[in-house]
């Protein structure tokens, strides 16, 4: 497929990348890619989470080196060691963790590092005034960063590249923390900077995004760029097919296998910030029944994660009941939780669910260390621990040379099959899956989301928390908004759109009527 | 295998690398690094060295095991220094003052050791479960106050007696005594080795085969990923921190029992310090605290030796350090080294390395 822009074509390229090839023990490296980003166009990098793109990217950015191959910048070929040199070229990146100081103000934060080149002074926040016109930031200097919203940190990250003197930007997912109407504003944005003669390099695997702001399309699979595309004329589907090489997955459940046997039931929990100052998590009732997916939509930082935690027994809730099959958990701790029927799919597999350097079979240990067939009363069952790793090695797909290489050897995919398959055992009566498929390749994902489906068939209550609106929309049964610490909304899976969901998960009330809010969203509260 | 290398070859790097710091040191100051080496070699078949370094690897062993169960679940136990004084003090004053039968009179004296250790490992443990009191700063604290509690302790007007020049506790009676293995000319082993070997499976078996142990290394591995697996990390903490406390408060029974029979002006310190040197050394593994204790008190004893070919016997000393030191270092290359290389054969065993080819 070939692209025709609207971009100049007489200037040479802005970059230029040719043969870029990069080896890391046990993932998917670069090798041999070719990107051309013309001068003054948006050009998206699409391909599936761990399809290479960051790397990509970090080279570019002067990150990581590259084994072979040579970048060029506007014509000349440029050799970057340290991310600063990048910056001389006129590169700039918006990472997709936003890398602010939340005490300190706008201006402090986008002239921390850059002191030399405007002072710290008047002239300096002229000069931000001046360019966050450009982004759109439509707030003071000194404001503190801490004050803003996610769209306008989002904002500051842009600035502060355009203050360094960035002509080509590198946006790495940048709407992976927007709710649709924001990713809007943030189109406006970059359409009316590019009209200003900068370039965009756009990394996302949103196609729908992709095909709104992009100018051309290359798509990267396995470390290798595999085409370019013009997205004006190819579906989302021939995009996606060209990211993964093959037939897609689809989250979607068919039948609904709800019964009236209420599983989780939760009742007015109510939970404050540790200093006690500060509600996080304020009278949410939530009940899931047998063989329901109930879904939590969510701008991230509203309480979710605390929700988990709470229901899993790693934090304490202030007041309220959380019981389970008629049973009140509320005074037991995160392992008795665990042995009443509790699976636990954790948002940070790292952080929360593997113990990285230990071997595959003593992962299958944690959280059913006082449970068959891992352990006899204080005893260890490894031959039954071992044996039953092997099934979810086998069952659950794991790509494993063995079970006793570290976790920490596996892809991030491999790693979340073995979480998935370990909470899964010991027949639960609830999942709790937060993220489950953050991070991890189509395959995986389409393995993770069947055996959810299956386990939900056979009678499995989840309580499913994701960011990924379609995998909420497609496999929840009830899906349910969180905002400040409270379930606002309930909204039905079968009519409501990603943008109905996003206008509740930001507060902007009901746009639809598959969105019904439950609790009055009261403005200006704490 | 390759398992095995990665375990072995750090310490044995690390000795070596040591051994040559300590020539060079030597040279430097004018001796010759072989002779001196020599003599150690030779002190170990002369008069009572041999049984003082299996004595000594005992004590040894117990400190550094009762360090390595903090270090399993990252507790910085630095206390098992004051643990074991108290403890030898209580138990010294204990086994002196009642009258039981013998066998039930040591018994009661072991374990009198074991709950006064833990009982002094119990205020660090529970500042930090419940005021979050780092147990680095607390232990060396509680070290210091083990000092002038034992000092107390002795004195006339408390529990102590005059005997010549020193002041110590009342001898324990025949009936508290342990037996020792007595080699003539060469020496008398003390009984309590015995136990310090049944602590060591006791040990490698509640790590390896327990729950208990598994909650301990998890915690340690990652204290995050342990509390969402149903781990408490308070518990684990109070546990293992008194466990860590009991093992070390059996620290200097082996003298106690086998040879002094009471706690004296003559205690002997720093064995705690030592264990901690150990533990690192034999990485928290059984096994290799075991060859870690036999090593230290083969310096120790054996460094005698140099003052008479004219070596200061402090050489011993930068020789530990150094050892501690490159072995921590070793361990830690090793261990990437490792890592990274197991990831390139998963994915090569997989074939995921793209443009490997």
């Amino acid at each position: 497929m070939s692209s025709s822009t609207s971009a100049r074509t007489d200037d040479p390229p802005a970059v230029v990348l040719t043969g870029i090839t990069k080896r890391f023990p046990g993932v998917v490296a670069n090798s041999d890619v070719h990107l051309t980003v013309r001068r003054g166009e948006v050009h998206a990098l699409c391909g599936e989470n761990g399809a290479g793109k960051s790397t990509l990217m970090k080279i570019l950015y002067g990150m990581q080196a590259p084994d072979e191959g040579t970048i060029e910048v506007n014509g000349e070929q440029v050799r970057f060691r340290t991310p600063s040199d990048a910056i001389k070229a006129g590169i700039g990146m918006v990472h997709q963790h936003f890398m602010l100081a939340d005490n300190l103000t706008v201006q402090e934060n986008v002239v921390l590092g850059a002191e030399a080149l405007h002072g710290i002074g008047q002239k300096a926040r002229r000069r931000i005034i001046e360019l966050s016109g450009r982004t759109g930031l439509n707030v003071d200097p000194g404001v503190l960063v801490e004050q803003l919203g996610v769209a306008d940190r989002q904002r500051v990250e842009i600035l502060k590249v355009l203050y360094r003197g960035a002509k080509v930007i590198i946006l790495d997912e940048p709407t992976a923390v927007l709710v649709p109407q924001e990713v809007n504003e943030l189109f406006d944005t970059v359409r009316g900077m590019q009209e200003q003669g900068y370039t965009f390099l756009f990394i996302s695997h949103k196609l729908d995004e992709v095909r709104a702001i992009a100018d051309s399309v290359t798509v990267i699979r396995r470390g290798t760029t595999v085409g370019s595309a013009d997205p004006r004329t190819v579906s989302s589907r021939q995009l996606a097919e060209m990211m993964v090489g093959s037939e897609l997955p689809s989250p979607e459940t068919r039948e609904s296998t709800v019964t009236d046997k209420v599983v989780l039931d939760v009742k007015g929990v109510r939970l404050l910030t540790p200093d006690g100052a500060r509600p996080i998590l304020e009278d949410v009732d939530l009940v899931v029944r047998s063989g329901e997916v109930v879904g939590i939509a969510g701008v991230e930082g509203n309480g979710q994660t605390e929700l988990v935690e709470t229901i899993m027994g790693m934090r304490k809730a202030g007041s309220g009941t959380i019981s389970l099959l008629g049973r009140d958990l509320t005074k037991l701790g995160t392992l008795a939780r665990r042995e009443a029927g509790i699976g636990y799919v954790p948002e940070d597999r790292h952080r929360h669910g593997l113990l990285l350097t230990q071997p595959l079979w003593y992962n299958r240990i944690l959280g059913h260390q006082t449970r068959r067939p891992a352990a006899k009363g204080i005893w260890l069952d490894t031959d039954g621990a071992k044996k039953d790793t092997e099934r979810i090695v086998a069952d659950f797909d794991v790509r494993t040379p063995g079970i006793d290489v570290p976790a920490a050897a596996l892809s991030g995919g491999n790693q979340q099959k073995l979480v998935v398959g370990r909470e899964l055992s010991g027949d639960p009566v609830l999942l709790i899956a937060s993220h489950p498929t953050r991070g991890v390749d189509v395959g995986a994902q389409a393995l993770i989301w069947d055996e959810i489906k299956r386990a939900r068939a056979a009678g499995l209550a989840v309580l499913l928390i994701s960011a990924d609106l379609d995998e909420l929309i497609g496999l929840s049964d009830t899906i349910k908004v969180m905002l400040r610490g409270r379930l606002v909304a309930d909204a039905d899976p079968n009519t409501v759109t990603p943008e109905d969901l996003g206008s509740a998960m930001t507060g902007a009330g009901s746009t639809s009527a598959a969105v019904h809010e439950t609790v009055a969203v009261e403005e200006g509260e704490n | 295998m390759g398992h095995l290398r990665g375990k072995l070859l750090p310490p044995a790097l690390a000795i070596v690398f040591s051994m040559l710091l300590c020539g060079v040191a030597l040279v430097i100051s004018g001796a010759n690094p072989l002779s001196a080496f020599g003599a150690m070699l030779t002190q170990v078949g002369k008069g009572t060295t041999l049984v003082d370094i299996v004595n000594s690897t005992g004590i040894y062993y117990i400190a550094a095991l009762a360090v390595a169960i903090g270090f399993q679940m990252n507790l910085f136990n630095i206390g098992v220094e004051g643990q074991y004084r108290v403890a030898a003090v209580v138990a010294a004053v204990v086994g002196g003052s009642i009258v039981l039968p013998t066998g039930i009179h040591t018994l009661v004296i072991i374990i009198v050791a074991a709950l006064a250790g833990a009982a002094w490992a119990a205020i660090p443990a529970i500042l930090k479960v419940t005021r979050g009191v780092n147990e680095v700063i607390s232990t060396i604290m509680m070290n210091g106050l083990a000092i002038g509690l034992s000092a107390y302790l002795i004195r006339r007007d408390v529990f102590g007696e005059l005997r010549g020049n020193n002041i110590r506790t009342p001898e324990i009676p025949e009936s508290g005594r342990m037996f020792g293995i007595t080699f003539g000319g060469a020496g008398t082993m003390f009984g309590f080795l015995f136990v310090a070997i049944a602590l060591g499976v006791g040990y490698w078996i509640m790590m390896n085969r327990t729950r208990f142990g598994f909650e301990l290394r998890a915690s340690g591995e990652s204290s995050t990923a342990a509390s969402a697996g149903g781990v408490n990390a308070k518990k684990m903490v109070l546990v293992s921190m008194l466990l860590s406390g009991a093992i070390a408060g059996l620290i200097s029974l082996p003298e106690l029992l086998g040879r002094d029979h009471t706690f004296s002006l003559n205690f002997t310190a720093g064995i705690g310090f030592s264990g901690i040197a150990i533990a690192l050394l034999g990485r928290n593994h059984p096994g290799g605290i075991a060859f870690g204790a036999l090593l230290w008190a083969f310096l120790d004893k054996s460094g005698l030796a140099l003052d008479n070919v004219g070596v200061p016997r402090e050489i011993v000393t930068i020789m530990q350090g150094s050892i501690v030191l490159s072995v921590v270092v070793a361990y830690e290359v090793v261990r990437r080294f490792e890592l990274a290389s197991e990831q390139r054969r998963v994915g090569r065993e997989l074939g995921t390395v793209g443009g490997a080819a």
